[in-house]
């Protein structure tokens, strides 16, 4: 049934084809800002959220605090964020979309990386120690690669539900794939409205595939 | 004026407050909308994932429905499920938000039941216990507490999903956040924001006492209470709650 609604072919019809052939250039645009915006999203939420997960080991005191004000940045529904800062950040500009988008990655990324530190056998770090190592090197060359799991699975998690969030970006209009939807919208036009949602859908299972390779590749022992 | 007196001003005038397109009546819109869908949600997951979770069957569908839920962007699915099923009602925007919440449940409530200590089963067998006996006087109760945190996750993120019926010429307290922008009116759009956000927060705040209360361990201490068999409390780095995310690793 799927198959036949979708071979239907004309401007009344849930997609009418010729239209996408027309406008591919167009559709390439939004999927490449889609990409760009949950790249940026993503990157800068893990620089952000490093920090925050040093902070939150090497002072016990700071996690409950740390994990208390993300997990609230995170409860906030996007829409509403987005047009909570606008008055501080501008109503309808990229740098709104990406500190929202930055805001919900660093929940999970901050809990991931304190977990996977968290887990690395204190025989380990005794070695490390043991052989001469500097707290800094322990962090880099010992900690932070028997971390990885964790930081991946974290970062996978992170962006797949960013790619999720650019769409609600469209409303402040900046929002990829989600720009299309919008224009389907407002115009009570099927076709764009369709493929940006089934585009944005593909591309979160693409992105997630994608990033569960990455994490299988570079932990091998993870693997069970 | 600066735009916390303006949206003050928009939350505390009274028209805001009565008729159809009134703060009350939204808020009632979007609750009921969000309530049926998890209810609904509730219904259709939990049964198959304690039935799953009792025989320790079905884990990779319990869980593999959870990643393919999870990477599926919200927005694009209530968009996606207005078109294929028309906009004369608010049905669909109610299957999109049932289809939201079903894979938490599911795979938590799943996760829940297999977590039961397996020396706790083994001992209720022991004692004879039949297998609907198990289920219903062992396991449930010991994974309730975390078969409400599922239910949590589920409502909160509903909640949130519901602010964007308004883009589908739906009700809810999405409505002041695009009317608002529509109509150039920052009170209403950064009320609204507030509003939505406010919810969201209660509902996560409502539903985590809901899971203290059902935690085996608070209720023995509560009941201990009454006794005035004083139990020492455990330090509080272990009674520390969970971080939620709606999203499981």
């Amino acid at each position: 049934m799927v198959a036949f609604v979708l071979a239907a072919n004309g401007p009344d019809s849930l997609i009418w084809w010729d239209w996408v052939g027309r406008h591919t250039h167009q559709i390439g645009a939004a999927l490449l800002e889609h990409v760009e915006l949950t790249v940026v999203a993503v990157g800068t939420g893990l620089l952000v959220s490093i920090p925050f997960a040093l902070l939150a080991r090497h002072y016990r005191r700071t996690r409950a605090p740390i994990f208390a004000a993300f997990g609230v940045l995170y409860t906030i529904p996007s829409l509403a964020l987005f047009f909570l800062l606008g008055p501080f950040t501008g109503y309808l500009t990229v740098r709104t979309a990406e500190i929202a988008l930055v805001a919900y990655t660093l929940l999970i990324l901050v809990r991931n990386i304190v977990l996977g530190l968290d887990g690395v056998p204190a025989e380990a770090r005794e070695a490390a120690r043991g052989m001469g190592y500097r707290p800094w090197q322990l962090l880099l060359r010992v900690e932070l690669p028997l971390a990885m799991p964790s930081v991946l699975a974290g970062l996978r998690v992170a962006t797949v539900s960013t790619v999720g969030l650019v769409t609600v970006a469209s409303f402040i209009g900046h929002g990829g794939l989600g720009q299309l939807i919008q224009d389907g919208l407002r115009r009570n036009f099927s076709t764009p409205l369709m493929v940006g949602a089934l585009l944005s859908v593909a591309l979160a299972l693409v992105a997630d595939l994608l990033l569960l390779t990455v994490q299988r590749l570079a932990t091998p022992w993870s693997r069970r | 004026m600066n735009v916390v007196d303006v949206v003050a001003s928009w939350l505390t005038d009274g028209r805001n407050w009565v008729g159809v397109e009134g703060i009350p009546h939204r808020l009632v819109e979007h609750l009921t909308m969000s309530a049926v869908s998890v209810a609904i949600a509730i219904v259709l997951a939990l049964p198959v994932a304690l039935t799953l979770g009792h025989r320790r069957r079905g884990g990779v569908v319990a869980i593999g429905l959870s990643n393919a839920g999870r990477a599926v962007p919200s927005f694009a699915l209530l968009v996606l499920c207005a078109q294929v099923f028309g906009l004369s009602s608010g049905v669909p925007i109610v299957v999109a938000l049932v289809a939201l919440a079903i894979p938490p449940i599911m795979t938590n409530t799943y996760v829940a039941v297999t977590d039961v200590d397996s020396g706790v089963v083994e001992a209720a067998r022991g004692m004879g216990l039949s297998g609907w006996q198990l289920l219903a006087r062992v396991e449930l109760p010991l994974a309730l507490p975390l078969i409400m945190g599922a239910i949590r996750t589920a409502a909160v993120e509903v909640v949130a999903t519901a602010t964007l019926a308004a883009a589908l010429a739906q009700g809810g307290l999405g409505r002041f956040i695009l009317d608002g922008q529509s109509q150039n009116d920052v009170g209403k759009l950064v009320g609204g924001a507030v509003l939505v956000a406010s919810l969201a927060i209660v509902t996560e705040l409502v539903f985590s006492v809901a899971q203290r209360l059902v935690s085996p361990v608070d209720r023995a201490r509560r009941a201990g209470g009454r006794l005035r068999q004083h139990t020492p409390s455990p330090p509080e780095s272990e009674r520390m709650e969970p971080v939620r995310t709606s999203i499981e690793m």
